[in-house]
């Protein structure tokens, strides 16, 4: 697929984000990424600027800064989340609120002012990312899958407010993946997450990219307020 | 300062017009009603006006301007009620930013 279409990408200094980055760009896409510390990606097509998603004068300024040099934007990929397994009474109100900023704050910010930007294009999507950890209500991960529970509601809410504009809003459930986001899971406990799955392996980051590969393909503009989760959950 | 915004939202408006059928006229100037009872703009149409009337300060004053806030959303007089009640709003929002 050749394309000129401009794509902005959310925590791709590391993981499932930096693959994004390198997937999109060999598909032709011009990738913006964003993330708080630097990135250490230089390929040709690429773009990084560092931000805290939750700081609403930072992301208005980089949306500027895409309208100015871009023109447009076509997609929005909101991956940036950070999350935080333990037990409630193990859970300051501290780590509360980062999850909340970044997670809820990080994407709503993120969506509102694609929204502006897209309004007017025929071709137009917004990916959020969402958890399994949401439908299988996992213990130890409340405040994390109540974060991303949020995001599956204004995912379906904004697929309305944003349908006649011709933007489409969905979301993508990973289960658990061999990124940093699980490195304090104890391996006991990510085995009995996956023996709950349908298909009982970790996710791959290709298992991802087919998801936003389908949220994204040009046909799928009558598909939006969705929600695919990985695995069978 | 207001003469510029208000320019800006006739701008806004200009460009309104020309991507929607629903054509709104700026006859009475500054007591223009935009949105409410009596108001040319539907809740579509106010949306689309407030990322125009962004874009425009952005490139008029190369300053970034969020013109929604929880005071614009609970004041009872609205500031999207007129065009020069919205001018006020964002002088008004523009002044506060630039003291900070």
């Amino acid at each position: 697929m050749k394309n000129e279409h401009v794509m902005l990408i959310t925590g791709t200094r590391k993981g499932i984000g930096k693959y994004l980055v390198g997937h999109y760009l060999k598909k032709g896409f011009r990738v913006i990424g964003c993330s708080r510390g630097d990135s250490d990606c230089n390929l040709e097509g690429y773009e990084h600027v560092c931000l805290d998603v939750a700081d609403e004068n930072a992301v208005k300024k980089l949306f500027r800064h895409i309208r100015k040099t871009y023109g447009s934007l076509n997609i929005l990929i909101n991956n940036a989340g950070i999350a935080s397994m333990n037990h409630t009474f193990l859970t300051p109100k501290n780590t509360v609120e980062k999850i909340l900023n970044t997670n809820i704050i990080g994407s709503f910010l993120f969506c509102r002012e694609a929204g502006k930007l897209m309004r007017n294009n025929s071709y137009a999507r917004i990916i959020n990312f969402v958890t399994v950890a949401v439908p299988m209500k996992l213990e130890g991960e409340a405040v994390y899958a109540a974060s991303k529970a949020a995001v599956v509601t204004l995912t379906q809410i904004l697929s309305k407010e944003f349908g006649h504009m011709n933007i489409t809003v969905n979301a993508v459930g990973p289960t658990p993946i061999k990124t940093d986001l699980i490195l304090s899971v104890p391996e006991q406990k990510l085995n009995d997450l996956i023996n709950r799955q349908a298909i009982k392996r970790f996710a791959e980051f290709k298992d991802i990219s087919n998801v936003t590969d389908f949220f994204i393909n040009p046909e799928s503009g009558f598909i939006t307020g969705q929600v695919i989760y990985l695995g069978g959950v | 300062m207001k003469e510029r915004v208000l320019k800006i939202i006739s701008k806004s408006i200009d460009a309104l017009n020309q991507e929607f059928e629903n054509q709104i006229t700026m006859d009475q100037g500054e007591n223009t009603i935009l949105f409410g009872e009596g108001g040319v703009l539907d809740s579509i149409g106010l949306v689309n006006l407030i990322a125009k009337v962004e874009e425009e300060i952005e490139d008029e004053f190369d300053d970034e301007l969020i013109v929604v806030s929880e005071r614009a959303v609970s004041q009872k007089k609205s500031p999207f009620k007129t065009i020069g009640r919205l001018a006020d709003y964002i002088v008004t929002l523009m002044e506060e930013k630039n003291e900070k």
